[in-house]
């Protein structure tokens, strides 16, 4: 029986590409109304090399705390918790709105910590807020 | 466009938005004449030694912005908790907020588990940071403390690599600094010793690097007390000026003198109070 998970962790060199069209629109074709121009170099290579890092951070490190979590106490205490979080992500303000997300924070244990994310760009603070309207058709699939 | 706006998701912590402007910006600059700002830094030297009942941490006050001192006597020696102190070498923003954070957890850690929090712990909240943001946070620190297992010592490398020894130097004076320790380091000094050691290390850095000067602040920590001695020694006092150098009245000889008187006029007088309640 051969270990599938291990075969990934060999691919060396791959260059993370965000999407190949990430300008897709309906079609599948660049969305130039809605997203305006698209430039390859723009979407090949990330602008700061943490940038991708930071963004699947929290990811990578549920999944480490999951993997270990299977090992050591089995199957089922992972899939009870994933259940818990995605229950804890569905308690939600309207989409133009920030939420707390309390639950979701006391369940990954983040609710005693202190990082950037709490100290720069809070989200609640920023300047710019979504077109209410747009937002939630967006979010009810009528856009 | 609007729908533009929806699909952006916006997160917080530090934004890249700007990194490839400003990789655009600082390839033109020299083309137009511009400098690009640099950061401040303490180009410093920070030392601490283990001594008999507990750690005694130096540094010397000097902040630096590229060939300019920005600040004479700025603080080095950061607060992590009561027992626990922190100097910082590197970007100064970036030891600032990386012990204030590092503080703050350690906090709400310390509260959650009702015990006064261990040098270790701190070593590994710092270490665990700097690792993830892959040294481009340029802090270089040197943590001490004492705990319920007994003095503590830590180096901190802005990639994340740490080392436990009993007497440790870093910024740009920290090979001066290293060598008075190690001429003069003992195991299991006395608490006046151990200052005196520190003090003379971080005069080493003072005196023979550019990068540090001004005054040396000590920060002697043992079980259930912390001194913090700012500044313990002033090496770079700022001079006196020995004479006046104001003419004296009736100097310069008075050739002629014209008197012209002007001639005001009274037109209005107002009276405004002030609330001085």
């Amino acid at each position: 029986m051969q270990n599938t998970r291990g075969l990934r962790s060999q691919l060396k060199d791959s260059v993370p590409v965000t999407g190949l069209c990430p300008q897709a629109g309906t079609y599948g074709v660049p969305d130039t109304l809605r997203r305006g121009f698209s430039s390859v170099k723009n979407e090949l290579l990330p602008s700061h090399p943490l940038e991708l890092s930071e963004k699947n951070f929290r990811l990578n490190q549920d999944k480490m705390n999951f993997s270990t979590l299977r090992n050591i106490q089995g199957l089922h205490a992972p899939l009870k918790l994933q259940m818990e979080y995605r229950a804890a992500r569905q308690i939600q303000r309207l989409p133009f709105l920030q939420s707390s997300n309390l639950a979701l924070d006391t369940l990954r244990g983040s609710d005693d910590t202190i990082g950037f994310e709490d100290v720069l760009n809070d989200p609640e603070l920023s300047e710019m807020m979504g077109d209410p309207h747009v937002m939630v058709e967006y979010k009810l699939g009528v856009l | 466009m609007a729908t533009a706006s929806v699909l952006q998701a916006r997160s917080a912590g530090f934004s890249f938005e700007n990194c490839k402007r400003n990789a655009l910006v600082e390839a033109n600059a020299t083309d137009l004449g511009l400098r690009v700002p640099t950061a401040r830094k303490t180009g410093t030297t920070i030392c601490g030694v283990v001594y008999k009942d507990g750690v005694v941490l130096g540094a010397d006050t000097r902040a630096t912005e590229g060939m300019i001192v920005a600040d004479k006597n700025c603080s080095k020696i950061h607060y992590i908790s009561p027992n626990i102190y922190c100097c910082g070498a590197g970007t100064a923003a970036d030891t600032e907020m990386t012990t204030q954070i590092i503080s703050s957890n350690l906090e709400l850690h310390s509260l959650s588990t009702g015990r006064l929090p261990r040098v270790a712990t701190a070593n590994r909240m710092l270490k665990q940071m700097l690792f993830r943001y892959q040294g481009y946070i340029g802090a270089a620190l040197v943590l001490g403390g004492v705990d319920c297992n007994g003095p503590h010592l830590y180096s901190i490398y802005p990639h994340g690599s740490t080392d436990k020894l009993p007497y440790v130097t870093m910024g740009s004076g920290s090979l001066a600094a290293m060598a008075v320790f190690e001429d003069r380091y003992m195991p299991d000094m006395e608490e006046e010793d151990a200052k005196r050691l520190v003090r003379d290390a971080i005069a080493g850095g003072i005196f023979n690097d550019l990068g540090s000067g001004s005054n040396i602040d000590l920060c002697v920590i043992s079980k259930g007390k912390v001194d913090y001695l700012r500044p313990h020694d002033e090496a770079n006092k700022k001079g006196v000026r020995a004479g006046s150098y104001k003419y004296k009245c009736g100097t310069t000889g008075v050739l002629t003198k014209a008197v012209t008187p002007l001639h005001t006029e009274l037109v209005e007088e107002t009276i405004q109070t002030m609330d001085t309640s």
